[in-house]
């Protein structure tokens, strides 16, 4: 049944398939080569900041994929839940500070979120087959909703207190167009009392800073929770041949992987300085240069080493995210929505709610995009009222698109993979620019040509290829192949019974 | 004799004014093979639809009669009440979902749950819903039902890619799988089968019966219905014809029951006029291939001579309505053909029409017409595209000798109507065909190609419609190839009367030639083996 097709067959369906990814991994390693004021330690930074503020954003994505309504432009409702939170908070500033406030805002946007969804889920049920176009114009209907509300309802609808700071000065009617999460108290006492004209600790970055590790150590974790999953995933497979079909990894792949994970652990012991205590323990040289021993890899050493920390509860946070999502996708409802995403008449037939599970979908994607926002600017620390969520459901789908997902199928690798890729491409883009045109400008064109192109390139591709298939199918070469086959079948039948 | 399982009980079904369902009785027996027979438009769908709580009954207030299962009366107002009565059906058009396996669509919304401390924690926390599956126990029930229809394949495969026998299969083993299975229903399982697989489906059947489970089989192949089925009803024109012993009968007398004939026009049979083997030929084909989606042709050849009326019927889905289609370039199709003597390329509809080819589709809304145009500007529309008529010295349309030949052609074919610009969108069905056809007579076709002219209309058009396809062809030699699923129509004005069953034709006959002769060529038997049959 299952025909083999030739090594150039494959390879050419493999750069077909992730045509998008490569396009982009390309264009990071062109950056990478032209770019001169450029270091591995500015580049890790500039990605890891973007990747923990980002990363929940993208992950709202996936749900909505799951259960057939395409990449949800409608995250950027959720966002603006999360910026109505925040924006209830900060105005009880004197009250609401510091870290609590944060998490406060959290457990404020959800319902919010939770009623946006539903209302958004409801909208998607009356638009089937245009979910994604009706999940982009509701992202603007709602933009217009929420700034007349900001800017004329807060103080007009409801009364506020006169001369709050967080209200346009003078009229009393409006949110200011930017304010200030505040700074951490860790940063508070640092910063010149009275000049940061803030009394109270702020929500900046509150969560980033409960606990933060050295980049090493977190790459040296991620190893060894990479390598455990792997023996864990073997030892399943050896007993669970379904898996296995699934996976599909050779003996070769999973070693390679294994040593890989290795030699992380080995880099990060080795830079950390702990090989280098136990060789003086060892030949009791206390007087050996540390960076004598290897020469090369010490460099890189010292250079990793400038990369900051990594702040533990937000990758904690988004990584829990992310097992949610697959825990969900194992769960009942996460087979009730893949089930509506693949066809929603036979799961209908079947007896599922189609309406219900779309709806549940869409809260949980503008659930997650709420927090998502509210974790997005806790980390940039300030916020531009009217503007700040414009581009949120554009750059998070172009995000997971260049990860490899399709409007059909979305998973936390490709949340993870575009994530790193794209926002790669936003870091080099405008050292390409500078080396292309010399004009650092030039990248931000190049930018704006890269998010859109690959939104219209990946919806384009898809749309090509279901009507490639559904043409395929009602084909007469493929008519003519299955008579084909039949005949053989039959004819192979009657040798088999020794008939004529 | 084993015990009754299911009756229907004095079932009468009316679609808006036309009753499809006369008064149906009959019963099935538990553990039995019943074969469920007739033509289409029979009501064997409808009976099953009624069985199956369809919405499509319901919506149209519902039926008449009773249906009582272990002697009680049930009500099945929805699909979810007959499957909580025990009854299964697969559908022709599947049900499956392409990008699960075979375990996920055999469990599809029936998903089994594991009942650990963490599925108790999040269902009590967030609804029931989220708990997770237990793959390995619905692997394990899907792998059980697979067994029983001795099928090897590993129930993990994605159905994605299965080859088409197979998803047959797996809609079976779907519904085995159900607790409390009392009736199977199997509609035409084995059209899409090869013929190995289809022997393996009649032994799986067998081995479900043996289950004490009853089938009610649907098939058109008349050799499968003796070779497997307990007991035989056949359906004709809404009403019970029999239901017999199928050791008591055979497919002769079946066909016979099944085919019947409606005497709606007052002409019981065509001349049947003999062509002369010299005389000119009109169309020629050989070899025809069309891709038309549920009716595929798969490798016809004929000729038509000039000025004959020549009959294509056939049971739905066969690929009759694809020969047209196929030759006049709305579906892909491959083949030689020659019209009246000179070779023509396939797929071009505007080389057909110019050589004197015109087309009265079946589907009139979608094809034959222009419904949010005039019926004057549908009348001409081809002649005017094609043959370059109606148009003025400029080009354009001339509205005088349009509008004079429209209610030329509104008079002699009787069309009924507020004016000649009226749209045809509102016009009756009849009407609707009367207008496609006086486009047809407007190119003035050497040969004409009519599907289903008498499909849905009123018997007074239907007269008209069939009186002046005869004239045509008397009085001006108009060759006509009229495809159409009313046998009864096809023998009344044909000369000849092709049969076509999956995809290839049967047989061609006189029209009246026997009634069974019909039923047997119907079923894809030829007529050699139906005397061995009998």
């Amino acid at each position: 049944m299952i025909e083999k097709t030739s090594l150039a067959g494959k390879a050419r369906s493999f750069l077909f398939n992730n045509m998008v990814m490569l396009v982009f991994l390309g264009f990071v390693i062109f950056g990478f080569a032209v770019a001169e004021t450029f270091t591995a330690s500015s580049f890790t930074n500039d990605i890891m900041t973007r990747f923990f503020r980002n990363g929940l954003l993208v992950l709202a994505l996936i749900i909505p994929v799951m259960a057939g309504l395409g990449l949800n432009f409608g995250i950027v409702v959720g966002a603006l839940a999360g910026m109505l939170a925040l924006i209830f908070i900060r105005y009880h500033y004197a009250v609401l500070h510091g870290f609590p406030a944060l998490m406060l805002a959290f457990l404020v946007a959800t319902p919010i979120a939770i009623l946006f969804g539903f209302l958004t889920g409801k909208l998607y049920n009356k638009t089937k087959g245009q979910e994604m176009i009706a999940s982009l114009i509701v992202s603007f209907f709602a933009e217009g909703v929420y700034g007349l509300f900001v800017l004329f309802g807060i103080g007009g609808l409801i009364p506020v207190r006169p001369g709050h700071r967080m209200m346009n000065p003078g009229t009393d009617i409006g949110v200011r167009g930017a304010f200030e999460l505040g700074l951490p108290a860790e940063e508070l006492t640092q910063a010149v009392r009275g000049a940061a004209a803030d009394e109270y600790p702020g929500m900046a970055r509150t969560l980033n800073l409960l606990w933060r590790i050295e980049f090493v150590y977190a790459l040296a974790v991620i190893a060894v929770a990479m390598f455990l999953f792997l023996i864990i995933r073997r030892l399943i497979m050896r007993r669970n041949s379904a898996l296995a079909l699934t996976v599909n990894e050779p003996l070769w792949a999973f070693i390679v992987k294994s040593v890989l994970c290795g030699a992380v652990v080995a880099f990060a012991f080795y830079s950390s300085g702990v090989i280098y205590y136990w060789y003086n323990v060892l030949h009791n040289t206390p007087d050996i240069d540390r960076l004598d021993l290897l020469p090369g890899i010490s460099t890189f050493a010292v250079e990793i080493s400038r990369i900051n920390q990594v702040p533990v509860v937000t990758s904690l946070v988004i990584g829990a995210i992310a097992l949610f999502i697959v825990y969900f996708s194992k769960t009942k409802l996460g087979q009730d929505c893949r089930s509506v995403g693949q066809s929603q008449p036979i799961a209908n037939v079947s007896g599922i709610n189609v309406d219900r599970t779309r709806i549940i979908a869409t809260i949980f994607s503008t659930v997650l995009a709420a927090w998502g926002m509210i974790i997005y600017l806790h980390d940039i620390g300030h916020v531009a009222t009217y503007t700040i969520h414009r581009n949120i459901g554009f750059f998070s789908v172009a995000a997971i698109l260049v990860g490899g997902a399709t409007a059909a199928r979305a998973s936390v690798k490709n949340a993870i993979v575009g994530l790193f890729l794209f926002h790669a491409m936003f870091i080099v883009s405008p050292h390409v620019g500078l080396f292309l045109f010399d004009d650092g400008n030039a990248g931000e064109y190049m930018r704006t040509f890269l998010v859109y192109g690959v939104i219209g390139l990946s919806l384009g591709l898809y749309v090509w290829k279901n009507l490639k298939v559904a043409r395929d199918k009602e084909s007469l070469a493929t008519m003519m192949n299955k008579i084909g086959k039949n005949k053989q079948v039959a004819t192979n039948d009657n040798a088999n019974r020794g008939g004529p | 004799m084993s015990r009754t399982l299911l009756e229907f009980k004095n079932i009468s079904k009316t679609y808006s004014g036309n009753q499809v369902l006369k008064d149906v009785s009959f019963d099935i027996r538990e553990g039995e093979i019943h074969a469920l027979l007739g033509e289409n438009g029979a009501g064997k769908s409808t009976i099953m639809n009624i069985l199956f709580g369809m919405p499509v009954i319901h919506s149209t207030g519902g039926f008449e009669g009773e249906l009582h299962i272990d002697e009680k009366k049930v009500d099945v107002n929805s699909p979810f009440d007959a499957m909580a009565l025990g009854i299964g059906m697969v559908h022709q058009e599947f049900m499956l979902i392409p990008g699960f396996t075979i375990a996920e669509n055999v469990k599809l919304n029936r998903e089994i749950e594991k009942n650990n401390i963490i599925n108790t924690i999040t269902s009590s926390l967030f609804g029931k819903r989220m708990k997770t599956l237990d793959r390995k126990a619905m692997n394990r029930d899907a792998r059980k039902a697979l067994d029983k229809l001795d099928m090897s394949i590993e129930e993990f495969t994605l159905v994605q890619g299965l080859p088409i026998g197979y998803m047959q299969f797996v809609e079976i083993a779907r519904e085995i799988d159900k607790k409390g299975l009392k009736v199977l229903v199997l509609d035409e399982p084995t059209a899409v089968l090869t013929e190995s697989e289809a022997e393996h489906l009649l032994s799986a059947m067998r081995n479900i019966a043996a289950l004490g489970i009853a089938i009610v089989f649907i098939s058109h192949r008349l050799n499968e219905i003796t070779a497997v089925s307990d007991r035989v009803t056949i359906l004709r024109d809404g009403e019970h014809v029999i239901t017999k012993d199928t050791k008591d009968t055979n497919v002769l007398e079946i066909a016979e029951y099944m085919v019947g004939r409606k005497v709606s026009i007052d002409r019981t049979s065509g001349e049947g006029r003999q062509f002369d083997d010299n005389s000119d030929i009109a169309l020629s084909v050989k070899d025809l291939y069309v891709a038309m989606p549920n009716e595929q042709v798969k490798g016809i050849s004929f000729d038509v001579r000039k000025g004959e009326i020549f009959g294509i019927g056939g049971l739905a889905g066969q690929g009759k309505l694809g020969i047209a289609n196929g030759l006049m370039g709305i579906y892909e199709a491959k083949g030689d053909i020659l019209i009246n003597g000179q070779k023509v390329a396939l797929g071009k509809t505007r080389q057909m029409l110019g050589m004197g080819a015109a087309f009265v589709s079946e589907d009139r809304k979608g094809v034959g017409l222009l419904i949010e145009e005039s019926i004057e500007d549908n009348i001409v529309f081809t002649a005017m595209n094609i043959h370059s008529e109606f148009l003025n010295a400029l080009g354009l349309a001339n509205k005088h000798t349009i509008r004079e030949h429209a209610r030329k052609m509104i008079k002699e074919l009787d069309i009924r109507c507020t004016s000649e610009k009226q749209h045809t969108g509102r016009l009756s069905g009849g009407n609707q065909q009367k207008v496609c056809l006086a486009r047809a007579l407007t190119q003035k076709p050497s040969i004409l190609f009519v599907s289903e002219p008498t499909r849905g209309i009123d018997i007074g058009a239907k007269k008209l419609i069939l009186d002046l396809l005869l004239k045509l062809s008397r009085e001006q030699g108009m060759t006509i190839i009229m495809t159409s699923s009313e046998l009864a129509e096809l023998c009344s004005i044909s000369d000849r009367v092709a049969i076509v069953c999956e995809g290839e034709m049967v047989g061609i006959l006189p029209p009246d030639a026997s009634l069974s002769k019909f039923g047997l060529m119907m079923s894809g038997i030829k007529e050699a083996e139906g005397e061995v049959a009998s």
